[in-house]
């Protein structure tokens, strides 16, 4: 079976990285929790934090998400930092309240933030005694999201990190599949390596907490999101080995990263052939035409979800796009490594953010595109750049062969945009 | 510690920002932990701005926290003065900072900068966003305002309206325009699109008007007692209070206190034919203090509903709304948890609600049409065309604020008569809303899990026997829900167990009005 072909002038794997500190323009780790909770049908998502985490959920989304959410916000007060009332008894009292107004709740997680970060409130411990009052009924978790420790999508890498410890023991050959995908598109990567005869199948997360997911010195585990690091070493821990290879986005990257598994479980190139053929031509033909538009201009990345370096691989080697600069907030090798190898040399790699700075290199460089948090979309959109909002890119469902054209179509409309409006006198 | 889904107001550096981002010409450095920039989002995508909030923030991380995070402080600020060369900057800390105890305001003063430094103390575990707003406005007056001479002609400062504000933008121009026809010139208007070099000009004018109470009041106080500024106390919203408002800054100036009304349209639209069908509708109002105290006297006044409840989600406000919801011998609803007001609704049943956008969802989710009055905004509630809330021209926008959400008067009629036509049906909801015609049994969160909504809850001992149930479910949606309710509540007062077909019109002649 043949690899994809590293790029002529060789990858980015040892390029030198601009490593910066600053001012970032990122949320912090509780930002998963709008789409975790989603995911995850039985938990609740209980942050211990201020009015400011509160504000961030409700405002992170852009809309909200009205009827009673699956998380809250467990809002310090004054009382509970001067010590006049003990914070795990208050706790204790919120969660109890909790639990019996949503009887339906079966995983409960404690989120840390700044706040409860900064004044040690131990959750961990919290996480334990709750377990032994809800048990069996409820397992209570603890994970920070707090800005202090965690960026964007580090939240959803710190949650599923902290599940890994609690996972069944098994000696069974099985394949983990890692991350938080949109149901629509998890059936399609199961059904994807069901048809190539690979099982039995396990998911992190799993839908509900009853579901069979475990974890042993047999079990081989994917990533399926460039940000998962911790619960990358955390299923090490357990005895679990990672099937590296490129994020399946686009038809390139999902193609190399089924046949690294396919590979692994001794899928012959016929049945590999019989089963992606067709899903991968029609994601050719969807990405040749959202891809139009796209073809010779130039893209710069801001980071924001540790999504920018498999994506900018789709865009250079797909959508014929240049790469001009491709930050990113952390770089692992281990898991950015085999999408780097394929990214055409060239492009500025950073990693972390100086914003001021990063600003003013993307306003020399004048990229064609701008891919770029909420914060500074509108701004250098009345600049006159074109801009991509980040956020957009971990909310839709962009993995794996049917919504590769969905992926290109999500850079293209803003550049097809900007060429169908005119405003100006008709002469 | 309180568990809050939801949440009126930001924390009260929030509140800093919408100062720091409605000026020009000064910076606001946040000692603030990584993730505290999603603040920024706020301005740039839900009001549209294009530029980024002129806030620098330390982001601090936890490998920061056992070294030094003052020195990063003092770089912050130093990178912001040099990078951005404001004419002031405002130092504060958000909540995690708050905990560090850094003294963002100590430090910043050792520094030794050229230009004011103004620092803020913002309690973020006791106060909130419009607090927040209202105290950095009120710092900046106090550092910058300098006493001077009064202009010649009578000038008066407009207080109070800041970035994210609710039609803000508009109610400026609208006041500017008003105040001008009276004779009166605006000297400055702050903190939105002012400089400091405009703050220190604020003595110069006769009086202040005071726009927004919620974060202009701490300043216009401060103006009265150092530099002898009266200002206005009543909000022009609504055709009595601009009336009155008109007379108050005529009884500070001596100016006349009649203009053109040939634009105002209110009083006809609301006398004319038509809106026979608005008389009496039961209305329930919650926002802010000084938008909701404006819509109590609007909708009794000068649209004939029924005011069924009224209440605000800033304690600031508590002790107004209190006194006014006995005026009106209506409960006052001191809360800012949106649960409570969801109670609070559904027990009332009223037909319309006038709310922020947590009171639509909440609308939404019984079934009860919504205007939205008050902030916290969405991005709907920063339209295109000019929508001003105050003055002549904001009682007309308010017209038609306050009626879009209805069905319209013979369309309520026609509804009743032809209950059973397939186009014409009541869950199609009013015609003039197409596509988006509310559908009351729609929950379209798929996240909401917890108990049935109150509406399918009949009381134990009370069954509706199939020929009421029937008559029940012929009556449009709209006033499905009260007439449901009316007729229990009849019934148990009456001791009956059944609900029959005579009870339910008992009921209806029982509480017809």
């Amino acid at each position: 079976m043949n690899a994809p072909l590293p790029p002529t002038n060789g990858g980015c794997r040892t390029a030198p990285v601009l490593k910066e500190r600053g001012q970032r323009e990122v949320f912090c780790g509780l930002t998963g929790i709008i789409w975790l909770h989603r995911k995850m049908q039985d938990a609740f998502f209980l942050v211990v934090g201020s009015r400011t985490c509160a504000h961030l959920l409700q405002s992170a989304a852009g809309v909200m998400i009205f009827a009673e959410p699956r998380f809250g916000t467990a809002i310090l007060e004054e009382q509970d930092l001067a010590g006049m009332a003990d914070a795990h008894v208050e706790l204790d009292r919120e969660v109890a309240r909790l639990l019996a107004r949503r009887p339906d709740i079966r995983q409960l997680f404690l989120v840390g933030s700044c706040p409860s970060e900064v004044i040690k409130i131990d959750l961990a411990r919290a996480a334990e005694r709750l377990s032994q009052v809800h048990a069996p009924h409820v397992r209570v978790l603890n994970y920070s999201g707090s800005g202090i420790e965690t960026t964007f999508t580090e939240g959803e890498d710190a949650c599923l990190a902290s599940m890994v410890p609690v996972l069944k023991n098994t000696t069974e050959r099985e394949l983990l599949l890692v991350g938080a995908l949109p149901d629509v598109v998890e059936d399609q990567m199961v059904s994807l390596l069901t048809d190539m005869g690979i099982g039995p199948i396990r998911l992190l997360p799993a839908r509900r907490i009853d579901d069979t997911t475990a974890v042993g010195e047999n079990t081989v585990f994917a990533l399926t999101q460039p940000f998962l690091g911790t619960t990358h070493a955390e299923l090490e821990r357990r005895g679990a080995r990672h099937l590296a290879a490129p994020f399946p986005f686009g038809d390139e990257g999902t193609t190399a990263w089924l046949r690294v598994i396919a590979t692994e479980f001794g899928v012959s190139e016929e049945t590999f052939e019989s089963v992606t053929a067709a899903p991968r031509a029609r994601a050719r033909k969807a990405i040749a035409q959202a891809a139009e538009a796209l073809r010779g201009k130039s893209v710069f990345f801001f980071p924001d979800s540790q999504l920018e370096i498999p994506l900018a691989r789709f865009l250079t080697r797909e959508c014929g796009m240049t790469a001009i600069e491709v930050g990113s907030p952390y770089i692992h090798d281990a898991l950015h490594g085999p999408d780097l190898d394929l990214l055409p040399a060239g492009p500025q790699i950073s990693e972390g953010q100086d914003v001021d700075r990063q600003l003013d290199r993307a306003r020399a460089a004048r990229p064609d595109l701008t891919v770029c948090g909420l914060g500074l979309a509108n701004p250098l959109e009345a600049e006159g750049l074109t801009t991509k909002w980040a956020i957009e890119l971990v909310f839709t469902p962009v993995h794996f062969y049917e919504q590769a054209g969905d992926l290109a179509g999500l850079f293209s409309r803003p550049v097809r945009r900007k060429s169908v409006l005119h405003m100006e006198a008709a002469e | 510690m309180k568990l809050t889904v939801w949440t009126y107001e930001g924390p009260p550096h929030v509140g800093a920002m919408r100062v720091a981002t409605a000026m020009k010409g000064l910076h606001y450095v946040l000692h603030a932990p990584q993730g505290d920039t999603y603040a920024d989002l706020l301005f740039t995508m839900i009001e549209r701005r294009n530029h980024r909030p002129p806030v620098s923030y330390t982001t601090f991380q936890a490998r920061d926290l056992g070294a030094d995070t003052a020195t990063l402080f003092k770089k912050s600020c130093q990178d912001a003065v040099d990078r951005f060369n404001p004419e002031a900057i405002i130092v504060g800390a958000s909540c995690t900072a708050e905990l560090i105890q850094d003294d963002p305001a100590g430090l910043a003063e050792t520094m030794g900068l050229s230009i004011p430094v103004i620092a803020l103390e913002l309690p973020s575990y006791s106060r909130k966003e419009n607090f927040g707003a209202d105290e950095t406005f009120y710092q900046i007056v106090k550092a910058l305002a300098k006493p001077q001479e009064r202009t010649a002609r009578i000038t008066c400062n407009i207080l109070g309206p800041t970035a994210l504000g609710f039609r803000a933008r508009d109610d400026v121009e609208e006041l500017t325009g008003l105040l001008s026809e009276m004779g009166i010139d605006v000297n400055v208007v702050a903190p939105l699109n002012a400089t400091p070099t405009d703050i220190a000009r604020l003595p110069a004018a006769h009086f202040n008007v005071l726009l927004s109470p919620e974060t202009g009041e701490a300043a216009a106080r401060f103006l009265e007692k150092n530099h002898d500024q009266p200002f206005t106390k009543v909000v022009p919203i609504g055709v009595g209070a601009t009336r009155d408002f008109m007379a108050e800054v005529a009884g500070i100036t001596g100016v006349s206190g009649k203009i053109d009304e040939s634009r105002l349209r209110l009083p006809w639209w609301s006398r004319s034919v038509d809106s026979t069908y608005l008389t009496g509708k039961r209305v329930f109002i919650f926002g802010d203090g000084t938008h909701v105290a404006a819509h109590a006297r609007i909708a009794r006044d000068e649209m004939g509903f029924e005011v069924v409840g009224i209440g605000c989600y800033n304690r600031e406000m508590a002790r107004p709304i209190r006194t006014l919801a006995k005026e009106y011998g209506v409960e006052a609803f001191i809360t800012d948890d949106y649960l409570e007001v969801e109670a609070a609704i559904e027990r009332l049943s009223p037909e319309m609600i006038l709310g922020t956008q947590m009171e639509r969802h909440i609308g939404k989710r019984l079934g009860i049409p919504c205007a939205v009055i008050s902030a916290p905004v969405h991005v709907q509630d920063f339209p295109a065309r000019y929508s001003p809330q105050v003055g002549f021209e904001g009682a007309n926008v308010i017209f038609d604020t306050l009626i879009h959400p209805l069905v319209m008067g013979l369309e309520e009629h026609l509804l009743t008569m032809f209950r059973d036509d397939f186009e014409f049906h009541d869950a199609a909801g009013p015609s003039h809303h197409g596509g988006h015609s509310p559908k009351p049994n729609e929950d379209a969160s798929g996240g909401d899990i917890s108990a049935p909504k109150k509406d399918e809850v009949v009381p134990d001992n009370i069954i509706w026997l199939s020929d009421a149930e029937r008559e029940l479910k012929k009556i449009p949606f709209f006033v499905r829900g009260k007439a449901r309710r009316n007729t229990e509540t009849f019934a148990v007062e009456k001791g009956l167990h059944e609900i029959s077909l005579d009870t339910l019109y008992e009921a209806k002649a029982h509480y017809a009005r």
